[in-house]
């Protein structure tokens, strides 16, 4: 929101919409966006390489987060 | 708004993962350590039994980073990523549920960081409790998986349904009463969810290896002792050891409640941090205008600040 400068002490702030404000369908999509990369992140963090995995049977991720993935309370070997 | 709201949950999250990575330096990797050491000490033992014996050795697991790239790095992003995406996730939550109810935001935050660490990892823990390296057959890692995800997503939905049923209730009923009811009927739910899901130690896969070295049944996986099973004495390593036994001991019980301990606490620093953190940075982008840049309307301070009303007792 901007406010014109006028000439006086009390200029009065010209009613906008914020250059911020996103569409309906574009807070969806960003609330989708994060929901899934959240939920991304907890699936490599806790899952993967052990009891499913995405990219073959390699145990790259499971081994390199393997302490906070005992830690964190996931079932691990 | 949004972007900048979830960027601020992420934050918070990132901040909490950093303290639980020191916190997990100094309290949980010389507990990981000990039980790493009890583990690759039950191995030999149990593969030499086992080839003594004309059994099947088990493999060994890889061994792809060593124990410095674990518990440093490793152990940094794990945590990190968890705190960071469930900081992500409750700011989702709070942009979802703001304006519904009649609390400040950060009452709101709270409230849903108290729900995410109930949901996501208390109420599971209860069943299936963290484990140390050591603890967990290779063999059982689906079913584990699944039990533990069943796990957490219901107790997500019993605990929301709870909330729900509470508010609900307190329609016709005073708040006390509402709350108490559905406090039961929470507790009746969540009593037959870990009555029905099965113990680990009663998956099939374990009740078909008690007839192997190290194996005994048992609620749980915690390595049992290891005794001679068989009914002829057994000699390894120069040592002959008589039909029942002892061999290795079972995994020290003070080693587990450790890191058990350790696991809880670490999770309430967790949730604690990013609740009172992603809060307060909340609320303060909230009082400066949430849409505009501080320093555009600095000198005519807004009177109402905050999005959501305000209690006024």
């Amino acid at each position: 929101m901007t406010s014109i400068p006028l000439h006086g002490a009390n200029p009065v702030p010209e009613i906008s919409i914020s250059p911020e404000a996103l569409s309906r369908g574009r807070v969806l999509a960003i609330l989708s966006i994060t929901v899934f990369l959240a939920l991304a992140a907890y699936y490599f963090v806790g899952v993967d390489e052990g009891m499913t995995s995405l990219f073959g049977k390699t145990m790259v991720i499971h081994e390199w987060v393997h302490d906070s993935r005992h830690f964190l309370g996931f079932p691990c070997h | 708004m949004e972007i900048r709201t979830i960027l601020r949950g992420a934050g918070a999250g990132a901040i909490a993962g950093v303290l639980a990575f020191v916190f997990a330096r100094i309290f949980a990797e010389p507990v990981i350590n000990k039980a790493i050491d009890y583990e690759s000490g039950r191995d030999d033992v149990l593969a030499a039994l086992n080839k003594a014996a004309g059994r099947t050795v088990a493999p060994d697991g890889p061994e792809i980073f060593s124990r410095g790239i674990q518990s440093t790095v490793g152990i940094a992003t794990g945590l990190i990523a968890f705190s960071a995406a469930m900081g992500a996730l409750l700011a989702v939550a709070y942009l979802v549920m703001h304006g519904r109810f009649r609390i400040r935001p950060r009452a709101l935050v709270w409230m849903l960081a108290a729900y995410g660490f109930f949901g996501v990892f208390l109420l599971p823990y209860v069943k299936y409790p963290a484990n140390p390296p050591a603890i967990g057959h290779t063999f059982t890692i689906v079913q584990r998986g699944h039990l533990y995800l069943v796990m957490v997503a219901a107790s997500l939905i019993l605990l929301a349904a709870a909330v729900v049923l509470a508010r609900r209730l307190a329609r016709r009923y005073t708040m006390t009463t509402a709350v108490v009811i559905s406090a039961v009927a929470f507790l009746v739910g969540y009593g037959v969810l870990i009555g029905l899901l099965p113990s680990l130690g009663d998956l099939s896969a374990n009740v078909a290896a008690t007839n192997q070295f190290g194996y005994a049944r048992a609620a749980t996986e915690t390595p049992q002792p290891i005794v001679n099973i068989l009914s002829t004495p057994i000699t390894v390593g120069g040592v002959t050891y008589q039909p029942g036994q002892l061999v290795y001991p079972g995994f020290d019980a003070d080693v587990l409640w450790k890191f058990r301990w350790y696991s809880l606490l670490n999770q309430v620093l967790i949730w604690t941090t990013i609740a009172l953190v992603f809060g307060a940075l909340l609320e303060r982008f909230l009082a400066a205008g949430g849409r505009q840049k501080k320093n555009k309307r600095a000198e005519t301070p807004t009177p109402a600040p905050t999005e959501e009303p305000v209690p006024t007792a």
